[in-house]
């Protein structure tokens, strides 16, 4: 593909951020893509708003378990353990 | 146990003690207790994973327990060649899937087409419309905005597949080789699915500050 030699374009940062983020890239592609980042401001600001997204979506959060569930999953204990007799 | 794995069969490297160890043992010694502690420490992240397999809260539910269930019967079987997590996590998803209520898909992992708008840059590949500064840019200040929905939203209108990786990685903390091993996906999949579910959930966000 095109993008094997010479300057990384914009277009092309976009697809292989996760790679880079997951460090998964080879070592050649690894330094054009920081080359691009240190001259790019608006990529730099991509790959901000890509961290953030991943530290956003880590807030997510569950209900806790009622005490009724704590029960539930006592009984089934239970029920397990009479099964193994 | 430790002579086999330490012979070096696989490239990987030794697994860290498992943090479910000593409620395991606690549990195989009959401690109803130390059961129900287990559930809890794991309750979110089964609850999310079973919610995203299965739509339907009930059968979400009913999988829950018979996961469960599933580990009491299977516990003496349970090497510790993966974590208890992990092992756990797939367990669920071989029931989820056994419902059927999810085909399991053999369509190639990406959805086709960029993750950004081709129209968003030029004929040389460089951006024309520009991700605009996200001026909120404390996590705190982002999720007093209602945020934390809005996330919860684009995660749920995530492809299937997506969504799964993306929260396995991103919600729960797993590894990509817990990811792979629970979903049964190879590397390269694994990280293809996360790149296309990340960078949707990015431009949901950008969607969402843009209008502010």
């Amino acid at each position: 593909m095109f993008w094997q030699r010479g300057e990384l374009a914009c277009v092309e940062m976009v697809e292989l951020i996760t790679d880079y983020l997951e460090d998964a890239l080879p070592r050649a592609q690894r330094r054009r893509f920081d080359a691009h980042i240190a001259g790019c401001p608006h990529c730099r600001e991509y790959l901000r708003q890509m961290r953030m997204t991943i530290r956003l979506t880590g807030v997510l959060r569950v209900d806790d378990m009622t005490p009724a569930m704590r029960a539930d999953f006592a009984e089934l204990f239970r029920r397990w353990r009479a099964e193994e007799r | 146990m430790g002579l086999i794995s330490s012979i070096g069969l696989s490239r990987r490297p030794p697994p860290a003690p498992d943090p479910d160890a000593e409620l395991l043992a606690r549990l195989r010694g009959g401690e109803e207790q130390a059961f129900v502690m287990l559930v809890e420490r794991h309750h979110a992240s089964v609850e999310r994973l079973a919610r995203s397999l299965l739509s339907n809260a009930a059968v979400a539910e009913e999988v829950v327990q018979d996961t469960w269930l599933a580990v009491l019967r299977g516990l003496d079987g349970f090497q510790g060649r993966s974590t208890f997590r992990t092992w756990l996590l797939r367990i669920l998803v071989n029931r989820a899937r056994s419902t059927g209520v999810r085909e399991r898909r053999t369509v190639p992992v990406g959805d086709a087409g960029p993750v950004v708008d081709r129209s968003r840059f030029d004929a040389s590949g460089a951006w024309m419309s520009p991700p605009e500064h996200w001026v909120e840019d404390s996590q705190e200040r982002l999720l007093a905005q209602g945020l934390a929905e809005d996330i919860h939203a684009a995660l749920d209108a995530l492809p299937e597949r997506q969504r799964d990786v993306v929260m396995l990685r991103d919600v729960d903390g797993l590894s990509a080789q817990e990811v792979c091993e629970v979903l049964e996906l190879s590397d390269a999949n694994q990280r293809v699915l996360l790149h296309r579910g990340r960078s949707r959930l990015r431009q949901a966000l950008e969607d969402e500050l843009g209008e502010v």
